[in-house]
């Protein structure tokens, strides 16, 4: 089956967009936690009611909400993208996309250190991903 | 730079990549008994809510979700990416042995390469930081873990 032009550009569209939902919401969150720091820092306490610290401490913090809310939106826009193109495509090819924009915003936005390494990482995962999918 | 993680962020790792593909399953399999759920027939979601297959896969996921902020609280994110990537090892493990389905080797094939890439972030630290940075840097230092 061959799709028209305009088709294809719909469909390449609406997988950019959930994949780039998806980085900024998992962008945004991981730059909330680093902020804040390691969690068990903030207890309050021992028992269950020393968690409240870390709960309180993570539903305050604005970039968290934000990209709570990005990832609450990359689900229901998931769940719109599989309206329009097929499975088979759409979750690997996010997955794919995800990885590789989690590691370009890790390393510009969050300035993570992304070394030979971890990008030989992102690139067997993203390969490894659509194999499968496959 | 070596990381030394602590037993218990190793076991925040392994909570990550067991919950996100047991509860992944756990929701396919909750579906499938649910049925085929379209604009015309939303009130199923209500139904899917009561199916313990579903609600055990939410549990899970919930309990994913808070491990994983757990975990980059005190590691980077392409740290913390591949280890979840394993997710999809497990789940290809579950549907080949607890669903029963039929893995190619393609699948085979891709499950190795993400096993591949876990091994070599595992191998490096979990928190880098601009070298720029050199007050953080030490503050980082002082930390158990990194």
């Amino acid at each position: 089956m061959t799709l028209h032009p305009s088709q294809l550009i719909q469909q390449w569209s609406a997988i950019a967009g959930v994949a780039a939902l998806a980085i900024a919401g998992e962008v945004l969150i991981a730059s909330a936690m680093r902020d804040l720091g390691d969690l068990d820092n903030h207890r309050t306490g021992p028992g269950l009611k020393g968690y409240l610290g870390p709960v309180k401490a993570v539903l305050s913090s604005g970039k968290f909400l934000i990209g709570a809310f990005c990832m609450a939106f990359n689900f229901f826009a998931m769940l719109w993208a599989l309206s329009i193109v097929d499975l088979s495509l759409a979750a690997p090819a996010i997955a794919s996309l995800t990885y590789v924009g989690n590691a370009i915003a890790a390393k510009l936005v969050l300035g993570e250190n992304v070394d030979r390494r971890r990008w030989l990482a992102v690139l067997f995962v993203c390969v490894g991903v659509v194999l499968i999918a496959h | 730079m070596k990381h030394a993680l602590k037993p218990s962020q190793y076991t925040i790792l392994i909570t990550i990549m067991l919950t996100a593909s047991v509860g992944d399953t756990l929701l396919s399999r909750g579906m499938a008994q649910v049925g085929a759920v379209d604009m015309q027939h939303l009130g199923l979601l209500w139904h899917a809510l009561f199916n313990p297959f579903v609600i055990s896969g939410i549990f899970l996921l919930i309990g994913f979700f808070v491990s994983y902020m757990t975990a980059l609280s005190w590691a980077d994110l392409t740290f913390v990416m591949p280890a979840t990537a394993f997710g999809y090892v497990v789940v290809a493990l579950l549907s080949r042995f607890w669903l029963h389905e039929h893995l190619s080797i393609y699948r085979w094939a891709g499950i190795l390469l993400i096993v591949c890439a876990v091994g070599f972030v595992a191998g490096g630290p979990s928190r880098t930081e601009h070298p720029e940075e050199p007050h953080e840097l030490g503050l980082m230092d002082s930390g158990a873990g990194r």
